[in-house]
């Protein structure tokens, strides 16, 4: 569970994929597309990929996670295409034994993919468009 | 005997190229192909201390070897999530 897709996220039902009894905490993070930027309204954004890289790299931000903390499993879903304020472009869910772990390995894949992954976001406002290069 | 280009985001609009192919004898690294681009897209050499650059898919360095059948990849710094 660590890959692209065109289509809207439905986070619950990955969670639900992913919990197993042995669990005690599950970590869940949303990145939502938010209606303004640098005081500007946003309208809907774009989020475009060079696929076959950013699977790899989702992938092997899966495997570095579950290296570096004690969890049992990590999924990563990313949206591309289309999306309009408020819909979901990124669910992570981690899950573990214990909260620590669980919130750090989240905070861990985040990062890794807002600096490793190549997806580009383009914003369009009331008046024009521009890629968003860095954060 | 050629090696794919691809590009993405700011750099795709600048090149006004999504793709190309380049003749793998006369390209030694990926910088060797940057220059090549930025002779014809000369915008480009202001992106040239951010531009990423990735070859069969794993982040590449300038002076990483380029060969036959490669694909290599120029993009801005990323921004997804």
């Amino acid at each position: 569970m660590l890959r692209l897709v065109h289509e809207p996220i439905d986070t619950a039902s990955l969670r639900n994929a992913l919990v197993r009894p042995e669990d005690g905490a599950v970590a869940i993070f949303e990145g939502v597309v938010r209606n303004h930027a640098h005081g500007r309204r946003i309208r809907y954004l774009e989020y475009h990929a060079y696929e076959p890289m950013a699977q790899r790299r989702l992938e092997e931000i899966g495997v570095s996670a579950k290296k570096e903390f004690p969890i049992r499993e990590i999924g990563i879903l990313h949206r591309l295409g289309r999306l309009d304020p408020a819909e979901c472009s990124i669910a992570i869910v981690v899950t573990a034994a214990h909260r620590a772990a669980a919130f750090d390995a989240c905070r861990f894949a985040i990062d890794a993919v807002k600096k490793t992954v190549p997806i580009w976001k383009k914003e369009f406002y009331e008046d024009g468009e521009a890629w968003v290069s860095d954060e | 005997m050629s090696i794919r280009v691809l590009f993405f985001a700011t750099i795709a609009d600048v090149t006004h190229l999504r793709e190309a192919e380049v003749d793998a004898a006369a390209c030694a690294n990926v910088a060797s192909i940057y220059d090549r681009f930025a002779r014809a897209s000369p915008q480009l050499e202001a992106y040239r201390p951010s531009v990423l650059c990735a070859v069969n898919s794993e982040f590449a360095r300038p002076d990483s070897p380029v060969h036959d059948g490669d694909e290599v990849a120029f993009f801005p710094p990323v921004s997804g999530g």
